[in-house]
């Protein structure tokens, strides 16, 4: 297939992914479709990697790979800090910032 | 299986027929799954649902002249990343499920809009964009798949390497922090133990359930440490006896006993 | 028509700037000297008007001894801007001298009258300070050469005035009157400096020489302009109609006041701008005729009023105002006129100054009342100053020999011979005039001097103390002569020609309409008897016709100027602090409440939530994707 095709696909898993950021109100929920947000970043990035004919493009995702799982602990560590004192894991309990 | 691994630098325009309806159905697998990941209530459902997408992925990535990315795909992400996700489910309520009613009012609306234009743009751009098909490598990339990157990384991308040494270092240790639970007060020693249960007037601990039952007939209610019965312990069906009713001793009912003249 | 030619100062004459310095520094000590000046400030405050009394007897006799009558004596140059330069410059010619001599000799006479009359007053020194600046004021507005420092002095009798009529700072109705005469003077004030500023821009000096030397190649537009322009100011402060209401208001000051100020010397600083003023007012018969229908209304309206007063004080200025009435008639009608304005003026210093002096020794005797029906019979009991009241009297309604005839009749002469029929028309009210003065100083004589004695309990009046009653007897020595001596024989027009001209060829003492002048008044003399002197006079006004309650209210002077004036003004500032309120605070105020009540709605978008949060991140980044897009297609 050629590289569009792929990049497609990636929009697409994309704007998913976004769409599920914003509707889901559990952190857990949420926190994985960041993660299919950042998984269709991957792919695209392969398909340049593809299309230019050298392997920056998967360097560059072989760090994206890293970086995210750097996050997520870090990411899950504070949900289950949080989930300790409100006994809550609802993205809408933390709305102390209203007007 | 093997062409599409060793399907790299020499890549040309267009793939076989196999690979192409391997895309698609590949596509079609992950699109749904993604949209069944949103869809579904179920926190561990999500994961599932993302696993599936992931190994798509993977898949795609092979297929893409990428073999390495695919396996650190399946090890890393999925083997290690989503497994993680599913401990904190597991820790935090796997029954929990989010409700379907929308709290925010036109958040659905808006982040429908807000999708759909994004989507266009993107696919616009794309459109646009001059992306070329599959290009020829370079004599410098005739080397395999491994080698390239390896080359890459510790020499063009030593730095950043580096650096994300320090990040995963960092990520490491702030798990650890978030993790901790403070001691609020030193840990009592032994002595300290002993000294408490001196004080409390206690000195053994209470007896195992059970210890002190005189009787064990399923229509006898159970004795707390502190002397009370507990009527939860006899099944509802049955009448409860007075636990303090000394039991006649069971005996059958004998015929009177053949007293003799002879005797008397 | 006269141009002003002057030489510089000589002799004698260099040292005019004594006649400012003796008032200013008698002010100066007494006024900063506080309390401890209190025991000696009543002799520096006589010393000083003496002084200068003396140095200008020797000035006018310098002045008489040498053929240049115009010296021109420069202090320093006060306004040095290239294209407007004004000087402190002293002018003493005859018309200033005249002045002087009046200012100085009465206001000597008036002040050694005063050190009696204010003995009581423990703040008498304060009186004397006061005095000695109103002095200082009016010398120097006779005395300047040009019209700023002429204006100068017009400020400062104005607020000499202010601080006098005040004089009695513990009276509402004294703080009242003073602000009146202040504001009212104000107005004519206006007039003035638009008019100096006019001059300026049409001949570039204010200087009297340079003015009257260029007025004749202006248009006889800018003349008329000017002449009108001087007479509101002539009018505000010698209390002609329109500006008039201040007069009577202005008795509240004590009775030395009255006297000097509005009855000798202030009220007659417009008399003096108008005379000075003769060049401009020879350009234009239109400003001439204002100038006598200003007087000819005036004399009228002063009389009528004093007929129904029955404060002796207010009657009197009634007649000040009747008889400026006379003065600017006759300033209004040219060279005929002017003679005979200056001649009544100097006259009228000394007998209204005298009637003025008797009334406050009246007052004195009798505690301070000054209801005349609370008086009669007092000729017994105060001889001296009846005697002098009397002759003042004589004087005042113009019975020869004494001064009145003499020097109001050739204005009534003038009118008649000058000026056709608007000429006739203001003779007649002129005689009218001369009855109705006859008939009101007859009233005040024998409501006071004769008749059944009206006294209230516990009065007893006595003669004034010599302190007091010998300024009256010089001033009736005035009263009688000076008339006669200043017209017979031309005298005074003689002298005064280089500066105001020559009046035609008088038909002698006689005229006709001189022995129709003195019917009327003797017509008056009698009614006054009739009313007053035959019928006994009852203690308590009666209701009166409707002539004597207007007059009483001063011919609704008051009302008019409330209603017309005052009231719009009030509606004006209401309508300004609504405007304010409304408009301007209500623009600011809804800006404000516009920013408020937009953050108010604005603020609801922090709704808190991290998914609305993301959604606007979100929306973000298509938007700059867009951006990106189309910038690049």
């Amino acid at each position: 297939m050629s590289p569009i095709h792929y990049v497609a696909l990636s929009v697409i898993l994309f704007v998913i992914g976004g769409v599920g950021v914003l509707v889901r109100r559990n952190a857990i929920v949420v926190f994985m479709c960041i993660e299919l947000m950042l998984n269709a970043c991957n792919l695209a990035f392969v398909a340049f990697a593809r299309m230019h004919g050298n392997l920056d493009g998967q360097v560059i995702a072989f760090f994206v790979m890293v970086v995210a799982a750097a996050e997520v602990v870090v990411g899950l560590a504070i949900l289950m800090a949080i989930f300790r004192a409100r006994r809550s894991a609802s993205v809408d309990d933390a709305n102390l910032l209203k007007y | 299986m093997s062409h599409i691994l060793a399907a790299t630098p020499s890549g040309t325009n267009t793939d076989s027929i196999a690979v192409e309806t391997v895309f698609w159905i590949l596509a079609f697998i992950s699109v749904g799954a993604a949209l069944a990941m949103i869809l579904v209530r179920r926190a561990v459902h999500c994961a599932i649902m993302l696993a599936v997408v992931m190994l798509c992925l993977a898949t795609m990535y092979a297929m893409q002249g990428a073999p390495f990315l695919a396996f650190v795909q399946i090890i890393v992400y999925t083997g290690a990343v989503l497994m993680l996700f599913l401990f904190v489910v597991m820790l935090i309520g796997i029954s929990s499920s989010d409700s379907v009613v929308e709290t925010i009012k036109g958040q659905r609306a808006a982040a429908g809009l807000a999708a759909i234009g994004l989507f266009l743009i993107l696919i616009l751009s794309i459109g646009h964009a001059a992306i070329g098909p599959a290009a020829r490598t370079t004599a410098a990339n005739n080397v395999d798949n491994l080698t390239g990157l390896a080359r890459l990384i510790f020499t063009t991308y030593v730095f950043p390497f580096e650096v994300t040494g320090a990040l995963l270092i960092t990520a490491a240790v702030g798990a650890m922090v978030l993790a901790h639970r403070e001691r609020t007060a030193p840990k009592p020693t032994q002595r300290d133990l002993a000294a408490r249960r001196l004080v409390s007037g206690q000195l053994a601990p209470d007896p195992a359930p059970g210890v002190y039952a005189l009787h064990d007939a399923a229509d006898r209610p159970a004795l707390l440490p502190d002397g009370s019965t507990s009527e939860l312990s006899v099944s509802q069906t049955l009448a409860p006896r007075d636990p303090n009713e000394e039991t006649p001793p069971v005996r059958p009912e004998l015929p009177a006993p053949a007293v003799t003249e002879a005797e008397s | 028509m006269t141009t002003l030619h002057t030489v510089a100062a000589t002799g004698a004459l260099k040292l005019s700037w004594l006649l400012l310095a003796f008032p200013l520094f008698g002010a100066v000590v007494l006024l900063l000297g506080g309390r401890r000046s209190n025991r000696w400030g009543h002799l520096l405050g006589v010393a000083m008007p003496v002084a200068a009394f003396v140095y200008g007897l020797i000035a006018f006799f310098t002045l008489l001894g040498t053929s240049h009558r115009s010296q021109d004596l420069h202090l320093y140059s006060w306004i040095p801007v290239a294209g407007f330069q004004v000087n402190m410059n002293l002018l003493v010619d005859q018309l200033s001298i005249c002045f002087v001599l009046l200012i100085t000799g009465v206001g000597s006479l008036i002040i050694i009258y005063s050190v009696g009359y204010m003995s009581h007053d423990p703040e008498r020194r304060r009186f004397f300070g006061y005095m000695n600046l109103f002095l200082a004021a009016m010398l120097l507005l006779v005395l300047g050469d040009n019209y700023l420092v002429l204006y100068a002095g017009w400020e400062g009798v104005g607020l000499a005035s202010y601080l006098l009529i005040g004089f009695w700072q513990d009276r509402n109705s004294a703080a009242v009157a003073a602000k009146k005469a202040f504001i009212a003077n104000r107005v004519g004030d206006a007039g003035l400096s638009v008019a100096i500023m006019l001059m300026f821009t049409e001949f570039g000096t204010v200087s009297f020489t340079g003015v009257f030397g260029t007025v004749g190649s202006a248009g006889s537009g800018v003349a008329t302009a000017l002449g009108l322009l001087l007479l509101l100011g002539a009018c505000g402060k010698s209390a002609q109609v329109p500006l008039q209401s201040w007069l009577l208001d202005a008795m509240e000051g004590p009775t030395p006041v009255s006297a000097l100020i509005h009855a000798a010397t202030m009220v007659t600083a417009g008399v003096y701008l108008l005379v000075r003023s003769n060049p401009i007012l020879a350009l234009s018969p239109d400003a001439r005729l204002a100038v006598a229908l200003v007087g000819t209304v005036t004399l009228l309206f002063g009389g009528i009023i004093a007929c129904a007063k029955d404060d002796i004080k207010k009657s009197l200025a009634g007649s000040t105002m009747s008889q400026i009435g006379y003065m600017t008639l006759g300033a209004g009608l040219g060279p005929a006129g002017y003679v005979f304005s200056i001649a009544l003026l100097l006259a009228h210093g000394f007998f209204k100054a005298g009637l003025f002096l008797g009334a406050g020794s009246v007052m004195h005797g009798m505690n301070d009342e000054v209801n005349m029906r609370r008086f009669g019979g007092l000729a017994r009991v105060m001889p001296i100053t009846s005697v002098t009241f009397g002759l003042a009297y004589l004087a005042i309604i113009g019975i020869p020999p004494f001064s009145g005839f003499f020097t109001k009749d050739p204005i009534i002469d003038a009118d008649f011979t000058e000026h056709g029929t608007a000429g006739n028309v203001l003779g007649t009210l002129a005689l009218i005039g001369a009855g109705i003065t006859a008939f009101y100083m007859t009233r005040m004589m024998f409501m006071t001097w004769y008749g059944r004695r009206r006294w209230e309990a516990g009065a007893h009046p006595h003669e004034s103390p010599p302190v007091m009653t010998w300024p009256m007897i010089v001033l009736a020595i005035g009263s009688v002569g000076a008339g006669a001596f200043l017209i017979v024989n031309d005298r005074l027009q003689d002298f005064l020609a280089p500066v105001v001209g020559v009046p035609p060829e008088s038909h002698g003492f006689f005229t006709a309409p001189g022995l129709v002048a003195l019917a009327f008044a003797l017509a008056g003399v009698a009614l006054g008897w009739a009313m007053y002197g035959r019928t006994p006079v009852p203690s308590e006004a009666s209701r009166g016709s409707l002539l004597t309650v207007a007059a009483r209210k001063d011919l609704y002077g008051d009302a008019f100027n409330e209603s017309v004036l005052m009231r719009p003004g009030q509606w004006l500032t209401r309508l300004s602090v609504y405007f304010d309120n409304r408009g301007v605070d209500g623009l600011v105020n809804t800006l404000a409440a516009a920013v408020g009540g937009t953050s108010g709605r604005v603020r609801r978008l922090q709704t808190g939530f991290v998914r609305s949060y993301a959604l606007f991140m979100f929306f973000g980044a298509a938007l700059l994707v867009f951006g990106l897009l189309v910038v690049r297609l």
